[in-house]
């Protein structure tokens, strides 16, 4: 009943006009960010980062949060009118939602995605609402090892769990972790790594970094291609809306499944991606006609939208809880809130009940604004698209560089963000994973000082991650997932000479 | 596309032994308050040496079949720079005539030399969103942009 009560609060904060006009400029602003390409949810919040210096934290989080929620609406849209997703997560949206819409269903498939988004949501939200205040609880008990032993467990489900290369996962993550440890030394207070330059005394910026390797990276990778938008039309009349909310209920069970395991893999680092793909192929697994997957069919939309949002939601549960992002837009709010003073972690929860709550309860009535906005606005965001790419390659550009200079108001950061973003061109092409990079760059210093402290306590003796029993419980998990792509690389080659075995026996 | 990957796992190389040779300054090992400050860059630089070693055998032994596209698309480099180009110079300019006045002159140049778009509309744009953008940051947000080296002559 704690949590009731600290939710009321937490309405209270998050119902004031001002912070509700905060969410609603937070969910228009992520839908256009969401929609364009080259922008989605974590450079959106990263742009937009230094705008939040002038407000109240608890307004500040409010309105990267809604960013956020407002970017996973617009990557809906742009999977379903133009067969693009904004983001990874709405790569699945597109098997049945780009047909529907040619198919001249698209206010049928982008009710039922926004409706999927908003039901998966809320399932997520109020399972943070329960399950953040036992996590933070717990963790109270955590000390510097354990801290750690969860840091080695997020990275190593990049490692297992990524689908890239595990070796160029690794590369990648020490890259951002050596790029977090440039400048101060945290503990000593030593310049490190400067290579006696003025210029790498600050350090690299998260921020500078997230906007290179995602937004301008991407714009590289947009304009290689040569994409045209040329999308579906589509006009969202209340009739199609209302048709298509009446036929939802129905569908209830593929919404609970993928509110499941969209909530499930949200916790881990890297979830919503899997999440949707996996609540995909379960939906048509379990589907009377999975054979019709993939030509256009509601459930097809719905089962990778709900786990997808739910994922994303439930990302923010690790973020808040123990500090540790559960995805790249996580681990740039996760940065703000570093910047702002504040610590993530359990402590947050006694010392800013009000900024915690605030955030839950916002993420209530984000969600409901966002729903209502993108439902009543669609033909507006997806006009964004179809202007001109001359128009719109040179003012995300600019955005971009805005929002690079803004954070340190110095240019040397704008220079950056155009090496991050060949630099982020290149990771892409060559198959080394950027979102790892990002979290090491954010938890760089964290995961530093817990592993010097660590090593402090127990004078210097690494057993002291096994010797205690959480850590050691996570420090075996993490391993697991490291040498996990390896078992199975074994595994399949050992089944394919099984299977070559086999063939050879039969053909005698 | 195996080139550029060998190419990046070797700079992987340099900047680790880069990393490693400055930490090394700083010292590894144990001083009066635990680990010094080279400790953790110097073993992240240990780390990183051995995995570009090992993507670099494996793209020069076994390199899978992905490897074997070209980096590029064809016909991908010329988009590439006229974007590329473009954002450099601009950053460049801004560092002279400040974010604003550089912005307007890469808008117009992107819209009327690439686009092709007819001059009232690359006016409009190019014109009406530094100054809506000025006006948003500089005197709502309160967040000031680079002037440049000459801005303060401009009067902004």
């Amino acid at each position: 009943m704690d949590a009731f009560t600290n939710l009321v609060m937490g309405f209270q904060i998050a119902l004031s006009p001002y912070n509700l006009t905060i969410a609603t400029a937070g969910i228009i602003l992520g839908t256009i960010i969401g929609v364009l390409p080259g922008l989605g949810g974590a450079n959106g919040v990263a742009i937009l980062l230094p705008v939040t210096f002038v407000m109240p934290h608890t307004s500040g989080i409010i309105l990267l949060s809604c960013i956020y929620w407002g970017a996973l609406f617009g990557g809906a849209i742009t999977s379903i009118l133009f067969n693009i997703p904004g983001e990874p997560w709405s790569v699945a949206t597109t098997f049945d939602g780009h047909p529907m819409a040619k198919q001249g269903l698209g206010g049928q498939a982008l009710t039922a995605a926004f409706m999927s988004s908003f039901i998966g949501a809320a399932f997520a939200i109020i399972l943070v609402t329960f399950f953040a205040p036992l996590i933070a609880e717990f963790s109270l008990h955590f000390g510097p090892p354990e801290f750690l032993g969860i840091q080695l467990l997020t990275f190593s489900a990049f490692v297992g769990l990524g689908g890239a290369s595990p070796t160029k996962t690794i590369a990648s993550i020490l890259v951002g972790f050596i790029l977090g440890a440039v400048g101060m030394d945290i503990i000593s207070g030593q310049l490190r790594l400067t290579f006696g330059t003025v210029e790498l005394m600050r350090g690299f910026s998260f921020v500078v970094a997230v906007i290179g390797l995602f937004g301008i990276g991407e714009i590289f990778l947009t304009v290689e291609e040569g994409l045209e938008f040329r999308g579906a039309q589509t006009a969202l009349s209340w009739r199609v809306v209302l048709e298509t909310l009446r036929a939802l209920p129905a569908y209830w069970k593929t919404f609970v499944r993928s509110a499941l395991i969209g909530s499930w893999m949200g916790i881990k680092p890297g979830g919503a991606t899997p999440a949707s793909f996996m609540s995909y192929g379960i939906a048509q697994k379990f589907s009377k006609t999975p054979e019709k997957f993939g030509t256009g069919v509601l459930e097809g939309v719905l089962a990778p939208e709900t786990a997808a949002h739910a994922a994303g939601v439930s990302a923010l549960l690790p973020m808040i809880t123990l500090g540790i992002p559960g995805s790249p837009t996580a681990a740039v709010m996760l940065g703000g809130l570093l910047i702002w003073g504040l610590q993530p972690g359990p402590m947050l929860f006694k010392e800013r009940p009000d900024f915690v709550w605030g955030l839950i309860a916002s993420m209530y009535t984000g969600n409901v604004i966002g729903v209502l906005i993108v439902l009543l606005f669609v033909p507006a965001f997806a006009a964004i698209l179809r202007m001109p790419f001359a128009i719109l390659i040179p003012v995300i550009v600019y955005v971009c560089a805005i929002g690079a200079y803004a954070v340190n108001t110095s240019t040397m950061d704008i220079w950056y963000m155009l090496i991050f973003g060949v630099v982020g061109y290149f990771c892409k092409k060559l198959d080394y994973p950027i979102a790892p990079m990002v979290l090491a760059l954010v938890l760089g210093d964290m995961a530093e000082s817990a592993l010097r402290q660590s090593l402090i306590m127990s004078q210097g003796s690494p057993l002291i991650f096994v010797t205690r029993p959480i850590s050691a419980v996570l420090v075996i998990l993490s391993l697991g997932l490291f040498v996990s792509p390896g078992i199975q690389t074994l595994l399949r080659r050992w089944r394919q000479g099984a299977a070559r075995q086999l063939e050879a026996r039969t053909e005698l | 596309m195996r080139q550029a990957d060998i190419v990046f796992a070797l700079c992987l190389l340099v900047l680790a032994g880069l990393v490693a040779w400055e930490s090394l300054a700083l010292n590894i090992g144990w001083g009066i308050n635990g680990p010094e400050g080279g400790f953790f860059p110097f073993w992240l630089a240990v780390g990183l040496g051995l995995c570009s070693l090992v993507i670099l055998g494996q793209a020069v032994w076994h390199a899978a079949p992905a490897l074997h596209k070209p980096l590029v698309a064809p016909g991908g480099w010329g988009p590439l720079l006229t974007v590329a180009i473009p954002a450099i110079a601009m950053v460049a300019l801004s560092e002279c005539i400040g974010l604003y006045p550089a912005t307007a002159l890469y808008l117009a140049f992107y819209m009327r030399w690439v686009g092709r778009h007819r001059w009232p509309l690359v006016l409009a744009v190019s014109i009406g969103l530094p100054l809506g953008s000025y006006f948003l940051f500089d005197k709502w947000f309160m967040i000031p942009m680079p002037k440049g080296l000459w801005g303060e002559h401009l009067g902004l």
